[in-house]
């Protein structure tokens, strides 16, 4: 947009930025709020199919609309979590805004608008929140919502805080279009991963109060575990077969990241790998979720411990975003924070 | 799962096969050759790949808090200068060459034979069922997770068997056209076809895995044949592509460095733009071009730029852009007025402002050997201490300022010395510093007295005729990295297949799919059945399908579907 002034259009797109993070922030509570009650919604609806089937049971008919989860990870009948409804609005609502805001600060920068890491963060948390929308309408993942929308406020508002910089001109290196690709690409597995990860954190929930259950079930003085929400998500089971299909789709895109940015370091520096810092990290995360993959299919580490792998592998993500651009030495010293 | 794996042969611990006998455990007395197939099988099994695989994601982490040789050699350095006590210890481990190390070699090796000794098997196994049959058909159908069973009448004037045998090769029929691979298994009283698709997932996984291997000896056996080497070019400078004019050169193991592709190449220009003050991002530089003109040994002349990201293609080298700098021209003439040292030299940038530092050596000519450490800044400005300053990388106020040393500058021995350094001890300092005398300080163009009248030095101004300012006053060069790399093209094919397979591996359903028919007096039971080999999230949906799909060819009157009610799917 010739004509306008960059400074202004960043200042715009900042103020879309706090707007969509206190959007989000409503949408973590409502999110909350959903969890907290979902027991009880669920015992609500218990008892009602259970008043239900005495009705009906005269009839001989079946209804299954039991809370017991089926392993296609949706839920049969769906009880209507309002707060969760209203979770998922706030979160497209602030989708719109960080959309704009992304799209704004690209105009502003004439780029595209991930090239250092104010804005890795927008547009990775914005991809996020993206895939988590679209996954919605195919599976039931609300009770994934508080999770993912906390961490977009953590993300999205920390890189705010202590990551912003005005739009400058991009340097040499970063003229590519494999940035384009590899950086975006890269997003699009993080967000992969996230979902992977919060699924692989119920899992590990849902499979501790199975254990339980089970030990409830089997021996009649031990307490029978509380009430909680878990009671309407998916079995462990379900939980661990959905994240594993949201890690490989990760996977794929991670491994493509690999490549991509071994043909973009061959065209910059000269080698397609050569151990930079990130290309290590970029590396030992491959590996992991590599390990993920076989921890899946061994018999003795299916289950619990594939799960840690997954949280194990989406915390190095974390990490080689943050800790690894900030505070490690290397040639990809493209945070923009320095000099 | 109610089948052993029997169709993909995998390592005994994985999650599909059946658990081990007691028998494998308890064996009591292994011979040599008992150990070592212990031994294979143990190395060869799920549980160690996967360990070794967290193995080398963990070793792999000490190279990222560590500096590494190959990577940032002066960091090293640096670490044992900043951690004389840490630094040897580090070294005795390794951790300053993590991904060359015995431990890191060890993790990575046994993987790959782990590796070999899972697929080749695999492979065989996969070949073999490849060509043969869908297995017969079990039994019990509704044994399995996925099962639908339906019943059907048989229609006035046809008999049952007719009809269950019809139902059953419509049924083979639309399998094979859903490219299922069909075998029909009629007796007994009952008609069945079995059948089974997605051989490709079993295919993807092994090229996935065959062509990790090809990626590993891709980066062994290729960086055998790969060179690299570097060059500094001022601006009018040229080097020929041999050993003797290259300022650093790592042959691979199997490069004949006599005999590099012979061209010559000469730096005409080299451009870069700044962003002038008051606009965001000011000082920044970038656009750095290379303008060289190559000179082949056929006489063929031929311009190019050398570009970040855009390396120039010569003669299948290619040619990068390393860093640049300014190379400013000094002349000195002793007492005589004779000419002993004229040359550009190339300063090497200190900051983003291009305050650079260099180095001249007059080894002859002068009563005493002179050594002259140089900062050069392109922009000058004095810092509230006094000290000098750059405020911009651009030729807005270039200064060069010197200090001079007399004596021996220890070239004469034999010992190598860097270009870049010099050492002014057992030299005495006549110009700067403590010596009485300020440090030369010249713009281009001007010419100064050296200090106990030991001649003239004269900062010549480059700039052609007739440029105003002191745009092109000093001379660039550009640092330039000459490489050959035959691994390259290599790795990204192994790499692009490895993707290929593995995108086959995970999403290419491979599942089996039963339907049988049991004539029963006036009616046909038909069983539909589907059994996963490995992840298959659709099953349940692709057995509905077979179901569906397979209604209308059947009697229709009065047919009644049940779903399975062992479970829900
Ligand atoms: C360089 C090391 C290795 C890497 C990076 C690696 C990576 C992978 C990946 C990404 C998959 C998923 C693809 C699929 O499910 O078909 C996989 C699957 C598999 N890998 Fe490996 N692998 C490695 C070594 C090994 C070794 C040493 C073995 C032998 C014990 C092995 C056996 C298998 C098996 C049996 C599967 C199929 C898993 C399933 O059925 O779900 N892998 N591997």
């Amino acid at each position: 947009m010739p004509g306008t002034d960059p400074l202004l259009l960043d200042e715009i797109s900042l103020l879309l930025v706090w707007t969509a993070v206190a959007i989000y922030v409503l949408a973590f509570i409502a999110y909350a709020i959903d969890l907290a009650r979902r027991s009880d919604l669920a015992i609500k609806a218990k008892d009602e199919v259970v008043a239900r089937e005495l009705v009906t049971a005269g009839g001989g008919g079946v209804i299954d609309a039991s809370p017991r989860s089926s392993a296609s990870g949706a839920t049969p009948a769906r009880p209507r979590y309002l707060w969760a409804r209203m979770g998922t609005a706030l979160v497209a609502l602030g989708f719109l805004f960080h959309l704009a805001a992304t799209v704004l600060r690209g105009i502003a920068a004439e780029r595209v608008p991930w090239s250092n890491m104010y804005e890795f963060a927008l547009t990775g948390v914005l991809l996020v929140v993206a895939v988590y929308l679209v996954v919605l309408t195919r599976f039931d993942l609300r009770f994934l919502g508080s999770l993912i929308s906390g961490l977009a406020v953590v993300l999205l508002g920390g890189a705010t805080l202590a990551f912003h910089v005005d739009v400058v001109p991009l340097a040499d290196p970063l003229k590519s279009v494999w940035l384009v690709i590899h950086v975006f690409v890269a997003s699009l597995a993080t967000a992969l991963f996230a979902l992977a990860f919060g699924l692989s954190v119920m899992q590990l929930l849902q499979a501790r109060r199975e254990r339980k259950l089970a030990v409830a079930a089997a021996s009649p003085d031990a307490a029978a575990p509380r009430r909680s929400f878990l009671q309407t998500l998916p079995n462990a089971d379900a939980l661990e077969s959905l994240a594993y299909r949201f890690a490989i789709v990760g996977f794929i895109f991670w491994t493509f990241t690999l490549i991509a940015g071994s043909i973009w370091a061959n065209d910059a520096w000269g080698r397609f790998w050569g151990f930079d810092t990130k290309e290590v990290w970029t590396f030992v995360i491959w590996v992991l979720y590599a390990g993920y993959i076989h921890a899946r299919a061994t018999r003795g580490w299916r289950g619990t411990r594939s799960a840690w792998l997954s949280i194990i592998g989406f915390a190095a993500v974390l990490f080689n975003f943050t800790i690894v651009n900030v505070f490690f030495k290397g040639l990809h010293a493209y945070s923009g924070l320095t000099s | 799962m109610t089948e052993p794996a029997d169709g993909v042969l995998r390592p005994s611990d994985h999650a599909d096969s059946a658990p081990p006998s007691g028998e494998d455990i308890a064996s009591p007395r292994l011979g040599v050759v008992g150990w070592l197939r212990w031994g294979w099988r143990q190395l060869t099994s799920m549980r160690t790949a996967l360990v070794l695989l967290l193995l080398l994601a963990i070793a792999a982490v000490p190279g990222s808090l560590v500096p590494q040789r190959s990577a940032d050699p002066n960091g090293v350095t640096q670490y044992f200068t900043d951690n004389p006590d840490l630094a040897p210890v580090l070294e005795n481990l390794s951790l300053f060459d993590v991904y060359t190390s015995p431990w890191f070699s060890a993790i990575y090796i046994l993987l790959f034979i782990s590796l070999i000794g899972c697929v080749l098997p695999r492979t065989k196994h996969h070949w073999k069922a490849l060509r043969s049959q869908p297995p017969r058909t079990p039994a019990r159908l509704a044994r399995l997770d996925d099962h639908r069973d339906v019943v059907v009448p048989v229609p006035a004037g046809q008999d049952a068997e007719t009809v269950a045998a019809a139902a059953v090769d419509t049924a083979a029929a639309q399998l094979r056209k859903s490219g299922y691979r069909v075998a029909r298994y009629d007796g007994r009283g009952t008609f069945s076809v079995s059948a089974e698709r997605g051989y490709l997932r079993e295919t993807g996984n092994l090229v996935f895995h065959a062509a990790l291997v090809g990626v590993l000896i891709a980066v062994g056996v290729g960086g055998g044949f790969t060179y690299t080497g570097q060059r500094v070019l001022v601006e009018g400078q040229a080097f020929t592509n041999s050993l003797l004019d290259y300022s650093s050169f790592n042959p691979g193991r199997f490069v004949d460095s006599n005999a590099l592709a012979p061209y010559s190449m000469t730096l005409d220009r080299f451009d870069v733009s700044y962003i002038p003050p008051g606009q965001p991002g000011s000082g920044q530089a970038g656009d750095f071009a290379a303008n060289v003109t190559t000179l082949t040994p056929d006489g063929q002349r031929q311009e190019g730029q050398v570009r970040v990201n855009h390396p120039l293609d010569v003669q299948g080298d290619r040619v990068y852009l390393l860093g640049n700098g300014y190379a400013p021209t000094v002349t000195i003439r002793n007492a005589q007025g004779e000419e002993v040292f004229h040359d550009s030299v190339a300063f090497l940038p200190q900051d983003a402002n291009m305050t650079s530092l260099g180095v001249i050596k007059v080894a002859d000519g002068m009563p005493e050997q002179l050594g002259l450490i140089g900062f050069f800044y392109p922009t000058m400005d004095t810092l509230t201490s006094g000290a000098l300053t750059s405020t911009y990388g651009d030729l807005e106020y270039p200064v060069l300022t010197l200090r001079v040393y007399a004596g021996d500058l220890g070239i004469d021995d034999g010992t190598p010395r860097s270009v870049y350094t010099l050492d002014p001890t057992g030299m005495t300092q006549i110009a700067g510093g403590d010596s009485g005398t300020p440090a030369l300080r010249l713009m281009p163009g001007e010419t100064q007295d050296l200090p106990n009248g030991l001649g003239t030095i004269t900062f010549e101004n480059e700039a052609p005729a007739g440029a105003t300012g002191y745009e092109g006053s000093v001379k660039r060069f550009a640092s330039l990295s000459i490489h050959r790399d035959l691994a390259g093209p290599w790795v990204l094919g192994f790499a692009t297949l490895a993707t290929l397979g593995l995108l086959a591996a995970l999403f290419v359903p491979r599942r089996r799919m039963w339907v049988k028919a049991t004539p029963q007096g006036d009616s046909v039971r038909l069983e539909y059945a589907g059994l996963a080999r490995g992840e298959d999230p659709t099953l349940a949906a692709a057995v509905d399908h077979v179901v569906e799909r397979h209604r209308p060819s059947l009697p229709a009157p009065g047919d009644q579907s049940l779903p399975d009610t062992g479970k829900v799917d």
